[in-house]
């Protein structure tokens, strides 16, 4: 099981966290004018890294607040923890 | 050569030390017709099918480690043909009617046992979703049953219907079962090999290269090979190909677990699952309990996955069947998954001429193996998905005509 630092209550177990997907998927502006292709890539298509992984988790038996987290898909080491709205870290200086 | 009574015969007299492999390992050619990349079950049976169904043999088949070390080596073997909506049916009961002649045809056996599968319902709604299956299963032509309290306390009296989950009833399809995994592997590779594809193992995809929008063939770690058609078959490594090939996927990688036990003397001859408290068993023929995990919530590649998704579902096995309670697990693992939003495959063309994928099998491929590849060989040689596959393809992401099989696929592989 992971161990998750919350940025708000600290490190607790994966089992307290949900999990929330790809982090920085931003919903277009003006839905309306984009084609079914580009609201399709919105929808549905994922970058499904293998490797550093910026991503969405909700301290959903705690806090309940959402976050993000740079994790390894590849070794499942945790990375990097930042709030929602912060760019992503470098994953080669996140230690 | 062809495997027979006379050939066990005759291999006995030389105490079976002069068998021949199954199948080659050659150096790979510097170019083919088709290029499959991915060695697993369905990569396989595609390259089979291209050859046996479309006399297609100028074909590699790429595997980056071994025949049977992926997920066709690490799945709980289950086989059923249940699903809801009519284009998901008739897809899973064209595979299960070739896994029927699947030892005859590859002359191998893949030692599918068809005891039947149980999906188990837990309450009231449950009930309501596996009689519309049952239903809309029997309008297709799919063999399937609806069985009350009662009648699966008869058929499985080692489960405590009465328990912390009750069984109020379950699904019954009766052609359902399991096969020998490994098996499938093994015969899928030497029947191919047998019409001539090579199968080349240790031989990492690295790119894809592409002219004027079409494929002329990939890199690999043994170098640069030539082909005009790939077809891509990597369960949760797809979208790693994608991107070199500069496309996207709907799809994210889980890991997937399952876990088995000491063997024990007979004492489970069917295959129950429940979506409901997440968790699968049968018994296998060496008298393990095959037991069957849900994935991790998180994205990952790294074949293993929690101890607390594993905890759950042999807390959930343990309440269904008291009887396992002492029963010691002997070793457990993780395969990475490709789930795609609506619990379907994505089977058909790409944006790039000449690429085509066959991925998002998600947690329930092994079942479609024979069917997998019966399809994906027709759209590889016809460069048109068979009529089975049209409704899978990539654009049904844009229209919008999702086939959504959360419901049978769920946690039921």
């Amino acid at each position: 099981m992971l161990q998750i630092d919350c940025p708000w209550c600290g490190p607790r177990d994966q089992s307290e966290f949900g999990f929330g997907g790809e982090a920085h998927i931003v919903r277009p502006a003006d839905p309306d004018a984009l084609s079914d292709a580009e609201w399709a890539d919105y929808l549905f298509m994922r970058k499904n890294t293998r490797g550093p992984h910026a991503e969405q988790w909700c301290h959903s038996a705690g806090c309940r607040r959402w976050f993000n987290v740079l994790r390894d898909t590849l070794t499942y080491r945790i990375l990097a923890v930042y709030r929602v709205g912060e760019p992503p870290p470098e994953p080669g200086h996140a230690d | 050569m062809k495997y027979s009574l006379l050939s066990l015969a005759r291999n006995a007299l030389s105490f079976h030390e002069k068998w021949p492999s199954a199948w080659r390992s050659p150096q790979p050619q510097r170019e083919y017709d088709v290029i499959v990349v991915g060695g697993g079950g369905h990569g396989l049976a595609s390259a089979y099918y291209l050859a046996r169904e479309h006399g297609i043999r100028r074909v590699a088949v790429l595997e980056k480690g071994w025949i049977g070390g992926g997920n066709t080596g690490r799945n709980t073997t289950i086989v059923r043909s249940n699903y809801l909506w009519d284009e998901a049916a008739a897809l899973y009961e064209k595979s299960l009617q070739l896994w029927e002649g699947l030892s005859q045809a590859l002359n191998y056996n893949v030692m599918f046992s068809q005891r039947g599968v149980y999906n188990l319902g837990h309450s009231l709604q449950d009930m309501r979703d596996i009689a519309r299956r049952v239903n809309a299963n029997r309008l297709n032509g799919i063999d399937g049953e609806l069985l009350d309290a009662r009648q699966v306390r008869e058929r499985i009296p080692i489960m405590a219907i009465d328990g912390r989950y009750p069984v109020l009833g379950a699904s019954f399809q009766p052609r359902g079962g399991v096969a020998r995994h490994d098996a499938v592997a093994w015969g899928f590779a030497r029947a191919a090999d047998a019409l001539g594809v090579d199968i080349i193992q240790e031989c990492e995809v690295t790119g894809i290269r592409r002219k004027a929008g079409a494929v002329t063939g990939v890199d690999t770690t043994r170098g640069f090979i030539a082909a005009p058609r790939v077809g891509v078959v990597a369960a949760g490594h797809s979208s790693v190909l994608a991107d070199m090939a500069g496309l996207r996927l709907p799809i994210e990688s889980h890991p997937l677990q399952a876990l088995v036990s000491e063997p024990l003397k007979p004492v489970l001859d069917t295959v129950v699952m429940s979506n409901a408290v997440h968790g699968y068993i049968s018994q296998s023929d060496k008298g393990e309990l095959v037991v069957g995990s849900g994935i991790d919530a998180f994205t990952g590649y790294a074949q293993r996955g929690s101890f607390s998704i594993i905890e759950g579902n042999l807390a959930a096995i343990v309440e269904l069947f008291p009887i396992f309670s002492r029963v010691r697990m002997l070793r457990q693992w993780g395969g990475i998954v490709d789930v795609c939003p609506d619990a379907c495959p994505i089977i058909g063309k790409t944006p790039v001429k000449g690429l085509y994928f066959n991925c998002g099998w998600g947690t329930g491929g092994f079942k479609a193996t024979p069917g997998s590849g019966w399809v994906f060989a027709h759209t590889l040689a016809r460069d048109e998905p068979h009529p089975l596959n049209a409704p899978f393809g990539l654009a049904r992401f844009e229209t919008g005509a999702l086939i959504d099989e959360h419901g049978a696929a769920g946690v039921a592989h």
